[in-house]
């Protein structure tokens, strides 16, 4: 077993949970990252457009301010240019047809008890599991 | 003007949380998925903190007509498990799997102006684009 990072994780954890607590309290949205996207890129009134803009540039200028105060932290690329072309459009395709990712789905839905959050976010672990154990272990 | 304040601020926060968490790191990802290897529990960690908070805190929240700028809370409504929801969720984890980013972390690491993360967002959102078609 590898180190976890035990306190790193349940503090940012509990912070990303506390940040789509009040998305939802203040905002009246469901924080999930790839549906704020996909609003973005899809036709919607402007007003629509620019609270999702400002939180994708809150998460860039979140951590940019924390590289700024405490220094770059690790990012350790697992795969080439292609292999991360290939990942970020299964990404965005998978994301957008099962309307959400780990924080929508994750996160959100089953903080709201959603049986479909639950099986999305069941089916996303078991084959990103899969995945990793086909390229690690098999080929 | 508020509701784009406040989204940005919140953002903030949440990207905070994901880079104490480290889970702008693909290795601590591909670290959680691979059960074969040496296994790496931070980002159940991070599942399990941030479920200690929205678990008990959304509930109460969802019982408000409205947020705290007055607008209406806008929750999912859809209920079905269909097969788009698994086979969507199927492609989003194959992805996941080969490049240790889901969007929020993938966005987040833009800051770092890695060219291989600028690339994974592009295609992110070629994909989203190119299932929207599909969807329509």
């Amino acid at each position: 077993m590898a180190d976890a990072n035990i306190y790193g994780g349940l503090l940012g954890g509990a912070l990303i949970g506390l940040a789509a607590a009040l998305l939802l309290l203040v905002n009246g949205r469901i924080a999930g990252v790839s549906g704020i996207c996909a609003g973005l890129i899809s036709a919607n009134p402007l007003r629509e457009k620019f609270w999702r803009a400002a939180f994708v540039m809150g998460l860039v200028s979140g951590s940019a301010l924390y590289g700024w105060i405490h220094g770059a932290t690790p990012l350790r690329l697992q795969t080439g240019s292609a292999g991360l072309l290939l990942a970020g459009l299964l990404v965005g395709f998978g994301t957008r047809l099962s309307s959400g990712c780990t924080s929508g789905h994750g996160v959100c839905g089953l903080a709201r008890r959603s049986p479909r959050s639950l099986v999305a976010t069941i089916t996303f672990i078991a084959f990103g599991v899969l995945t990793v154990y086909l390229t690690r272990h098999v080929f | 003007m508020l509701p784009i304040l406040t989204s940005f601020i919140i953002a903030t926060l949440f990207s905070v949380g994901l880079i104490i968490a480290e889970m702008t790191d693909p290795a601590r990802v591909i670290g959680f998925l691979d059960i074969a290897g040496r296994w790496d529990a931070t980002l159940l960690l991070v599942m399990g903190g941030a479920l200690a908070v929205t678990l008990p805190l959304f509930p109460w929240i969802q019982r408000r007509k409205k947020s705290l700028l007055g607008e209406p809370l806008r929750v999912p409504t859809a209920r079905r498990i269909d097969a788009r929801l698994i086979i969507g969720a199927a492609i989003f984890g194959i992805g996941w799997g080969l490049g240790g980013f889901c969007p929020g972390p993938a966005l987040a690491s833009l800051a770092s102006a890695i060219p291989g993360v600028i690339l994974f967002v592009i295609a992110m959102a070629v994909g989203q684009w190119l299932a929207g078609r599909i969807n329509s």
